[in-house]
């Protein structure tokens, strides 16, 4: 094979890259995008659950963030994506024996990441929640709003203008912890880079590329939560 | 108001012990959690296989080892590295600030993961020219660059908690100082420092912990550190249960410095509760 320039290495097309990289960017921003919403609720009620006055709802709520912010990430995503077949085949087969099962590495990688997500943000709705003041609920209740009705519609929505810097962190981790699942063959960026760098040899070209693509990402996300900063901002102001 | 007043206030009547739904839900998810516990503690024994513990638990103390020197190793150096870059940081001139600024968002803004390939695989691309300045030997062990790699990473993370609790202290401390013929070194050493490390202790703690977490993705580029072990293991005998003694292990791990940290901030702050 003659040697080829690296412009032609990173063009886009048959020839270059760029365009494999650039899908894999894709992936990981949907596998980030599809990991925050579920990765938000169960933080929020995890978080929701620490503060109760319940002392088994909160015992329960430590031992969920106890567990998934003490496991590496990666163990963690080994344990489901090894782990998750055994089980799901062990209870299929009491139904459906000689039924096989595979986990795809996106749903896998969407559940460790929420997982994992979620017991980070508990940790920050639950500030969030402590500098709330408790006025807020008794006022909720002296108009004659039910618990579920206070928290929805007064509490949440100072909740998250507070914990929403904080959030940003976790929502930066998310996008840096998403270049994981490149270990069980997803193909995102990190892994299409990998491929790139083993094809073509130019290796260190090819991890700046994706190192460059995570940097791009987050400069992005820190301007987009700077614009909802502002525009949260200006609201309270009126 | 007197004491004996304020006591014959009447108190809200006691809550009612009864079964409201936060509870039943509190019980239910308690009881999934204790389900599970017994579920893995079943499953570990009614898969135990001396065999397969005769052989790989050597190999986990062994990993263990290199997962422990890999950290603290790396905290060690990324310690050292931290203070230069801590140094420009905080520098008035623009251009060192500027160049900290680079190197901690770098070193912050992408996946280690990436970062270990850059150094792992992506430095082979420059073997010759290694090789010609008499480096090659140290880039050619997946150790060594898990280190290099471990090091940079964490003088980024280093320096910002350093820049925050020395930022932390008052301007006034260091005016005072200086009042007194201090000189900006001894103001460090004998003034600022001693009050920051009080702020930066949790924040030192939660990197230790995020360090240990994360050198299992050493196991990736070949190192046989805890996780590398296990990895092998599990892939000669196929066994799950490789992945859930290591899982046990590391979570052991992280709590014993976890509550570690906690009971050291506890000493020193003593002076500050009342």
């Amino acid at each position: 094979m003659p040697a080829q320039s690296i412009w032609t290495l990173l063009s886009w097309g048959p020839d270059g890259w760029s365009d494999d990289i650039a899908y894999g960017a894709l992936v990981t921003i949907s596998l980030a995008l599809a990991t925050l919403p579920i990765g938000l609720t169960i933080g929020f009620f995890v978080a929701w659950a620490k503060q109760s006055e319940e002392p088994s709802l909160r015992l329960a709520a430590n031992i969920y963030t106890t567990v998934f912010r003490g496991l590496p990430e990666l163990v963690t995503l080994f344990l489901f994506f090894f782990g998750m077949p055994i089980l799901l085949q062990y209870v299929i087969r009491l139904f459906k024996p000689e039924a096989t099962i595979d986990v795809d590495s996106f749903i896998a990688g969407m559940i460790v990441l929420s997982l994992i997500f979620s017991s980070y943000s508990s940790e920050v709705f639950l500030s969030a929640f402590r500098a709330i003041p408790k006025g807020q609920y008794e006022g909720g209740y002296a108009i004659g709003l039910s618990k579920w009705q206070t928290m929805r519609k007064i509490i949440l929505p100072q909740l998250l203008r507070i914990a929403f810097p904080g959030l940003e962190n976790c929502w930066l981790s998310l996008l840096k912890d998403t270049a994981l699942v490149s270990v069980v063959n997803l193909a995102e960026t990190l892994r299409n880079a990998g491929v790139a760098a083993r094809v073509t040899k130019h290796a260190f070209l090819f991890y700046s590329f994706a190192a460059l693509v995570f940097l791009a990402l987050a400069i992005l996300s820190s301007i987009a939560t700077g614009f909802i900063l502002r525009s949260l901002g200006r609201r309270e102001a009126r | 108001m007197s004491v004996s007043q304020a006591i014959d206030v009447d108190r809200p009547p006691p809550q009612a012990r009864g079964w409201p739904r936060a509870r039943i839900i509190g019980y239910l998810l308690v009881g999934f959690w204790i389900a599970f516990g017994f579920g893995i503690i079943a499953y570990l024994i009614g898969a135990w296989n001396g065999a397969f513990f005769a052989r790989y638990a050597p190999a986990y103390l062994q990993g263990l080892g290199t997962t422990l020197a890999l950290v603290v190793i790396s905290m060690i150096l990324g310690a050292i590295l931290s203070l230069p870059v801590t140094y420009c940081r905080m520098s008035r001139s623009r251009f060192l600030s500027g160049l900290a600024y680079c190197y901690v968002y770098f070193f912050r803004g992408t996946p280690l993961l990436v970062q270990v390939y850059l150094i792992y695989y992506g430095l082979g691309s420059f073997r010759v020219q290694l090789e010609s300045v008499g480096l090659w030997w140290f880039f050619r062990e997946a150790f060594n660059c898990g280190v290099f790699a471990f090091a940079l990473n964490t003088a980024a993370y280093q320096a910002e908690i350093l820049r925050g609790a020395i930022e932390s202290v008052p301007r006034g401390q260091w005016e005072g100082a200086a009042s007194l013929g201090l000189h900006k070194l001894q103001t460090l050493r004998k003034v600022v420092l001693p009050q920051a490390i009080i702020v930066a202790l949790r924040p030192y703690g939660n990197e230790l912990v995020l360090m240990i977490k994360a050198s299992a993705i050493v196991a990736i580029i070949t190192v046989y550190d805890l996780m590398g072990n296990a990895k092998l293991a599990y892939a000669k005998s196929f066994d799950f249960q490789a992945y859930v003694w290591v899982a046990i292990v590391y979570l052991v791990m992280v709590e014993i410095l976890r509550h570690g940290v906690e009971w050291i901030e506890r000493r020193i702050t003593i002076h500050l509760h009342r």
